[in-house]
């Protein structure tokens, strides 16, 4: 990866990051109550993501999505100003707005294209919305961010991208307008108090994609601002990548330290910043002005004189600045001691003290790959800890020896690297049921039907794959939800329902699983249609009458579609049957309830991760395998009256009254037969498609055991009926069953689906197995 | 392979044979010798037991568990069409790395290392034997025939396995 590759790979991650805080800055500003003031403090987060997010895409030359947050951004100063106060549809307009700049950020990062109807359709709206609320909307906005914006790629050459990058300095600081009074209200600060910057960045900065011009204009959209630069480290002949300034920077704001300290946040590895209050709150009449520190603003002169040709500026050391701030020395002394720097007495400490450090939590970037290494390695350290104690075991030096001992606490720390490194891939829910809220609203406005979203549980962490591979499944239960589940907003009224629909979506942990439930408060299951629907399909006996349960379940038959009318949204065919065995693949389960005219219930239930699974350990003709827990519903050992032969071979039992067929899992894999008396077998009894029940014989139970889970596809290729491979602790491998595949590998796909498991006296599948 | 010419080879990697040289690991399966190119093998190992795959061609003997990879292994004879081995203690596991694909081949011994110049493998002759088609190339030396593996076709291909899962399955249900 070059190192531009890894740069966009960085700042796509970071989009991610940002946009999640948009959303979630959205979700605060939207709970609030409409009467209330904004909450300045989300407003600024939420403006920042798009700030950051505009900032980097003009780095890497991203136009079109410059160009959008820029609209949109542009609507959030207004509103941060106080210039504007979003009603409904603004907010709705907001946050489709952030849909569409979540919609070009991947687009940007796929190199796929994107809506661009509805960015411009949303980009009018934008518009609209400050030309309706705010004629006041100063000229400036466009004189300062046009150059500015000009997008500035990384990567061209260096006298360029200079003049880029310098171009806006000399453009608009010095007579930067008074913020007006509504600008800045933060009603716990009243009062203008002054500040002294000092912002002395690295050489690098501009490698990094920054740039001073920035920061400056955030500070100065904050109250009244004074800037000096200090060229004094200006080499004679400098290279116009490398940053050689170092800026004083005299601020009078009604912000407080940590709303200057935010701003600088991002430039923060790459500078020393030094910021120090210089009179005490509340003493409005004191300017920047009176202050000792303060610079002749007379340096835009060589200034402008940089900025024609960096190279013709001989080095200044006569000028005021480099007098006032030695640079280099000034640099080197600030960052140890927290304002040796300053000469602001008053407050020396205060400048480094800041909670919102406290508040960050420190993470880092890993390669997943990286992870899923450590994960194979901390896999093959259980098997081996495993593999000794089975060898001492062996050996005879069981009980109470050293070793044991020692083993066990082996056993121990070996569980808990696993747990720890399982941890890892962990990762919260919130950012799918963000990405899930933007689902709604985009079906909610198709279908015309207003919703109300609601989440729960974000915080529960579960398997990044298992995250990845829930988009796919949730996005079709969610629209099928909105589409299907909700009735119209008349029907809704009718039936003395508020007219918005109620979905809900929550995650949480429960008893070693996670489970999501995805709820509407719509009219539920209609089971006449649904059986109807069923029969004329020929899934269903035309003369059964099946239990609700059931009924409910024929939803996730293949093929089966309820909706009258096809709409853009679903009912295309593939429905929940697809869901269903994405679901399973995943090693989960999932269900359906209902109540008529009250909603439907969609549970699914998951494993925490695809690294381990919770197997029974069986033996079927000698040959040892591992049957997935959450499959099996309970053991039978049989007596010889429970079983029933139908035909040859094909055999039958009777569980509480039904007849659930025997699968010979000996036959299913070829293995030769042997056949043993049924009181000396044991069936697993599984669920599968439609809560049709299988009893999957087998010759003994071994053990119950986590086993970590190994690709046979890796070296090998797909089994019919066998998930995957595992590592027992005698080192031999054994196959993992896949039951639902098996029960289908060993009947054919043509022959299950007529199968009702109350039609006892037809003849079971099982019949062709006995080939 | 008398006169080895470096200067012509830029890819040369220090220790490999000179570009018009290759190695062969030697190794015998029943009478006949064959051979494959060293820097296939990735290691050679005592038979050990197997797991039987559900499902496999004949030729596949199951899986073993090579430090926690899943690794098949592959009766070289029956593959070639000759008469299925009888695994025992006596016999080896070839590891062979085709890209990052592990298969192990089960043979009944191994012989030799041996440096041949590229300009002595000549084209398989059209034999009627079925294993020509496994052979990329053949040396004749000191009355002695010796066949050189093609292993990427001697893997279990896995367009074949899907052939051999439907047969399974068709077998199943008649």
């Amino acid at each position: 990866m070059s190192s531009l590759d890894e740069l966009r790979w960085t700042f796509f991650l970071e989009c991610a990051e940002l946009l999640e805080a948009l959303d979630d800055g959205f979700d605060q500003l939207s709970e609030a109550d409409p009467g209330d003031p904004l909450d300045l403090e989300e407003v600024n987060a939420v403006f920042r993501s798009v700030h950051s997010i505009k900032g980097g895409a003009a780095s890497f030359g991203l136009e079109e999505l410059v160009r959008f947050a820029h609209e949109f951004e542009t609507v959030l100063d207004a509103m941060r100003a106080g210039r504007l106060t979003p009603d409904r549809d603004d907010w709705r307009v907001l946050r489709q707005s952030g849909d569409v700049l979540a919609e070009l950020v991947a687009a940007a990062r796929d190199g796929v294209g994107h809506d661009a109807a509805r960015q411009a359709e949303i980009g009018r709206a934008l518009g609209a919305m400050i030309g309706a609320h705010s004629e006041a909307t100063p000229a400036l906005e466009d004189a300062t961010d046009a150059p500015i914006f000009a997008p500035t790629p990384i990567g061209l050459d260096g006298a360029e991208a200079g003049e880029a990058i310098f171009a806006p300095l000399a453009l608009d600081l010095d007579d930067a307008p008074m913020p007006s009074e509504t600008d800045i209200s933060d009603p716990e600060t009243p009062g203008l108090r002054l500040f002294e910057i000092r912002f002395a960045p690295q050489p690098s900065l501009f490698e990094n994609g920054h740039d001073p011009v920035h920061l400056f204009r955030e500070l100065s959209d904050m109250g009244r601002f004074e800037v000096t630069v200090d060229h004094s480290a200006l080499p004679d002949a400098p290279q116009p990548m490398r940053c050689y300034l170092n800026w004083r920077i005299a601020l009078e704001t009604r912000c407080d330290e940590e709303d200057i300290r935010e701003i600088f946040e991002f430039v923060d590895p790459l500078a020393d910043i030094a910021i120090s209050r210089v009179n005490a709150p509340g003493t409005d009449a004191a300017g920047p002005g009176a202050t000792s520190t303060r610079e002749e603003p007379g340096t835009p002169d060589p200034l402008d004189a940089l900025l024609v040709d960096p190279s013709a500026i001989p080095a200044a050391p006569s000028t005021p600045a480099a007098k006032a701030s030695p640079g280099p020395a000034q640099k080197q002394a600030s960052r140890p001691t927290h304002a040796a720097g300053s000469p602001a007495p008053q407050e020396p400490k205060a400048s480094q003290k800041t909670p919102s450090v406290q508040a960050r939590k420190s993470t880092v970037r890993v390669d997943l790959g990286l992870v899923d290494d450590l994960i194979n390695i901390v896999g093959e350290l259980v098997i081996n800890q495993s593999f000794l104690s089975q060898s001492i075991i062996d050996a005879g030096l069981s009980g109470r020896t050293q070793v044991s001992a020692g083993l066990d606490e082996f056993k121990n720390l070996a569980r808990q690297i696993q747990e720890g490194v399982m941890s890892i891939r962990a990762q919260s829910v919130k950012p799918l049921f963000q990405r899930m809220a933007r689902i709604v609203r985009e079906a909610s406005a198709v279908a015309g039907k207003p919703v109300r979203f609601e989440t729960s549980g974000e915080t529960t962490e579960v398997d990044t794959t298992v995250i990845e591979r829930l988009i796919d499944p949730l996005t079709h239960i969610l629209r099928n939800a909105v589409d299907h589940g909700l009735e119209s907003a008349e029907a809704r009224s009718a039936a003395g329902k508020p007219s918005e629909g109620a979905v809900r979506l929550s995650a949480d942990h429960r008893s070693g699983r996670v489970l999501i439930e995805i709820s509407d408060d719509g009219g539920g299951i209609n089971r006449p249609k649904v059986l109807a629907i069923a029969k004329e399909k020929g899934l269903v006996a035309p003369d059964a009458t099946p239990p609700d349960e059931e009924i409910d379940r024929l939803l996730f038959k293949p093929g089966f579609s309820t909706a009258d009318v096809v709409t853009d949204l679903s009912g295309r065919g593939v429905g929940m049957d697809v869901v269903r065995s994405a679901i399973q693949k995943l090693g989960g389960r999932i269900s359906i309830a209902s109540e008529p005219g009250r909603g439907t219930t969609i549970s699914i239930s998951l494993p925490l991760t695809l690294a381990v699974l919770e197997g029974m350990v069986v033996k079927v003709v000698g040959q040892t395998m591992v049957v997935p827990i959450n499959a099996i519903i309970e053991t039978l050992r049989p007596g010889p009256e429970d079983i029933e032969p139908l035909t040859e071979g094909a055999e039958v039992i009777r569980v509480r009254d039904q007849l659930v067929p025997i699968v010979d899992l000996g036959l299913v894999f070829g293995y030769p037969r042997t056949r043993k008396p049924a009181e000396e077998r044991v069936l697993l009894l599984v669920e599968t498609e439609q809560g049709r029940r299988w009893a999957l014989s087998v010759d003994e139970i071994r053990d119950q055991r986590q086993v970590v889970i190994k690709s046979l596809e890796e070296n090998y290729g797909r089994v019919p009926g066998v998930a995957a491979a595992t590592i027992l602790g005698d080192g031999r491998i054994a196959l993992i069953i896949d039951p639902e595949e098996a029960i289908r590998t060993a009947t054919g796909l043509d022959l299950i689906a007529n199968y009702p498991n109350s039609a006892a006296t037809k003849k079971p599948e099982a019949q062709h197995v006995d080939a | 392979m008398s006169t080895p010419d470096l200067t012509h080879s830029p890819d040369h990697i220090p220790g490999a044979p000179p570009a018009d040289q290759r190695e062969l690991v030697t190794f015998r399966i029943g009478e006949q010798d064959f051979s494959m190119d060293i820097m296939l093998v990735r290691e050679i190992r005592g038979w050990s037991e197997a797991t039987v795959l559900p499902y496999a061609p004949r030729y596949v003997l199951g899986v073993i568990n090579l430090r926690g990879a899943v690794v098949p292994i592959i009766d070289l004879a029956a593959r070639l069409g000759l008469a299925p081995t009888e695994p025992g203690p006596r016999h080896v596991v070839i590891i062979v790395a085709d890209g990052s694909r592990l298969t192990g081949f089960l043979v009944s011994a191994v012989s030799d290392i041996l440096s041949v110049g590229t300009g002595e493998v000549q084209s398989v002759p059209s034999l009627n034997d079925m294993s020509a088609s496994f052979l990329s190339g053949v040396i004749t030396s000191k009355s002695r025939l010796l066949r050189i593996l093609d292993v990427a076709a001697a893997l279990p291909g896995r367009e074949e396995e899907a052939d051999m899962q439907v047969q399974a399955e068709a077998e199943c249900l008649n």
